[in-house]
């Protein structure tokens, strides 16, 4: 195959992959943009593979094999409150491939068609690939950890941020070594193990360095970076061995993370650098501290059932804790029976509930809960106001309305405004206070009842009532 | 200005080129398909598997063919995964906009 041949099929898998990214506009077209991405994959990989037939394929072929097989089975077992987890785990295995070859590339660039010993340009590429794959590959598996909540078999994987005197001192130290490094690899005239494997070391603790100090809330950010992260290696890994296929879809993957990373950011209304420089624990306290004890109306799920009952409308805000207790089809159950007695029942969604960006609409579509039924934060913001009930699931941070008072460590966030509905029912395990560490105003409202328990044991309580 | 152009050049081009692509791309996704989108852009990534080949396939059996046949496994994992779990995700999506219309 010429080429000429292979850089012409490489762009019609690229144009396959801007069509599954397109596809994602609507659930209608999303299903036949997932198919060009597949067809888009395929066509990548058996051009490739038809550039190299005939050398020994048997490595390649076992390594599909089984790879495939592994993906095959763990996407078919994984459930859909664990995604935030998968997500993460699949960057890291990205970002460790990226080092792998790049480790293949100095070992024996003639391989790749390039020159030995390798040109300075492809070194400084190939430099650039690598530390981003092993940044991307050590800080995902510390984000796998801390959303699988490990954090109690290994104190790295904690959810609360990990942060100690001179952190930010340290990772600029090492970063910089790391560019001494590579420097020296850069103007070697040899192989320069030496200087890259160091390069590649560093670059592995940094990353778990800078994800440590990250605490869960701000997660939604982290996976989105991490993403991004993981396209740009793949980019890095494409401009060393000039080949366009994998800097088109790096490029596509690499600006598809910044931007979901720039929506969270804005969702919380933090900066990108001060979610990557420091843990959300570190600036908070002030307010919380000040709350003196107040007591909160607590009612039980046949309170509930019956408020919700005599409503017109109904609004459900769901939060972690919806998934945590994996309580999406008991909430359908009730949403339904709601339904029946004439209430108009509908989901707020606030763009970072939940673990990882768009997670709560994932659990609510797998509860089979009609499309129409879903809005955006932006969509019903106004009408909380004209409804009867809210019922918040397991959230807290985003319908905090410390948002509004200035000073406050979350001042500024946009929030979900259920404190303007005639009743707010909260369900929450327990008083504890939210990732942000803060006290919710909400719970003391007269208007409000609090509802403790486990979300999938109060909903269907809740059910049981309403049947 | 004669002579060939770099391919480093030719390289930047298409890489500049491509994120404006994808930048005009993501803006429009929707929202609540947000996570499809991470789980599929993570699949695209894995087109990383095409540098692993090149590696692995190298015509002998050395250091570099062997990490690159592990990088295709890790890769394989990801191109499986990725595109089965948000056909996955997917399938579910369509079952609401079913009862939409019905």
């Amino acid at each position: 195959m010429s080429a000429n041949v292979v850089a012409l099929c490489y762009l019609v898998a690229s144009v396959c992959f801007i069509l599954a990214l397109k596809g994602l506009s609507s659930p209608a077209t999303a299903r036949r943009g997932n198919a060009f991405g597949i067809a888009g994959m395929a066509i990548a990989v058996i051009t490739t593979f038809a550039i190299v037939v005939h050398g020994r394929i048997e490595l390649i072929l076992g390594g599909m094999l089984i790879g495939g097989a592994i993906g095959a089975v763990v996407a078919r077992r994984v459930e859909m409150t664990q995604m935030p987890e998968l997500v993460a785990a699949m960057h890291s295995l990205v970002g460790l491939a990226a080092v792998l070859i790049a480790m293949a590339v100095v070992d024996n660039p003639g391989a790749f068609g390039e020159h030995n010993p390798l040109p300075r340009g492809n070194r400084l590429e190939l430099f650039i690939g690598t530390f981003v794959g092993a940044l991307t590959f050590s800080g995902s598996i510390i984000a796998f950890g801390k959303l699988a909540g490990l954090g109690k078999a290994f104190r790295l994987f904690s959810s609360a941020p990990i942060v100690f005197r001179g952190q930010h001192f340290i990772n600029l130290l090492l970063a910089l070594v790391m560019l001494g490094f590579g420097l020296a690899f850069f103007l070697a005239d040899d192989k320069a193990w030496t200087p890259f494997l160091a390069m590649t070391a560093i670059a592995f603790v940094l990353g778990v360095l800078i994800i440590i100090p990250i605490g869960g809330a701000d997660m939604p950010v982290v996976i989105s970076m991490l993403n991004s992260y993981s396209g740009w290696a793949a980019a890095g890994i494409g401009f060393s061995l000039n080949n366009t296929m994998l800097i088109i879809a790096g490029s596509l993957v690499g600006s598809s993370g910044a931007i979901l990373s720039y929506i969270m950011c804005k969702a919380m209304n933090r900066s990108f650098f001060s979610v990557v420089l420091g843990g959300f624990g570190a600036e908070e306290g002030g307010v919380a501290k000040g709350a003196e004890q107040r007591t909160v109306k607590s009612g039980s799920a046949d309170d509930a059932a019956f408020m919700m009952a005599n409503a017109e409308s109904v609004v459900i805000v769901p939060g972690y804790g919806l998934a945590v207790a994996r309580a999406q089809h008991a909430v359908k159950e009730m949403a339904q029976l709601l339904a029946g007695k004439g209430v108009q029942v509908r989901y707020a969604i606030h763009p970072v509930a939940g673990r990882m960006p768009g997670h709560m609409n994932v659990l609510l579509a797998e509860a089979e809960v009609p499309y129409d039924q879903v809005f955006e934060m932006e969509d019903i913001n106004n009408d909380f106001g004209d409804t009867d009930v809210v019922l918040v699931l397991g959230a807290n941070d985003v319908v905090n309305p410390l948002a509004h008072e200035k000073g406050s460590p979350i001042y500024g966030m946009p929030i979900l405004e259920v404190s303007k509905a005639r009743t707010v029912l909260v369900n929450k395990r327990s008083m504890a206070s939210g990732y942000a560490g803060l006290d919710n105003p909400l719970f003391y409202m007269d208007r409000t009842m609090m509802i403790f328990g486990d979300a999938k044991k109060v909903v269907e309580d809740i059910v049981k009532a309403l049947g | 200005m004669t002579g060939t152009v770099d391919p480093t050049i030719i390289n930047l081009v298409v890489f500049v080129l491509a994120v404006f692509v994808g930048y005009h791309v993501i803006w429009n996704v929707t929202p609540a398909l947000h996570t499809p989108l991470m789980s599929v852009t993570n699949a695209i990534s894995s087109v990383i598997i095409v540098g692993a080949i090149l590696a692995a396939g190298a015509p002998a059996i050395d250091f570099g063919s062997v990490m690159g046949a592990i990088a295709v496994g890790l890769a394989a994992i990801n191109v499986a995964g990725g595109f089965l779990v948000t056909r996955r995700m997917l399938e579910m999506f369509r079952k609401k906009t079913k009862i939409e219309k019905s």
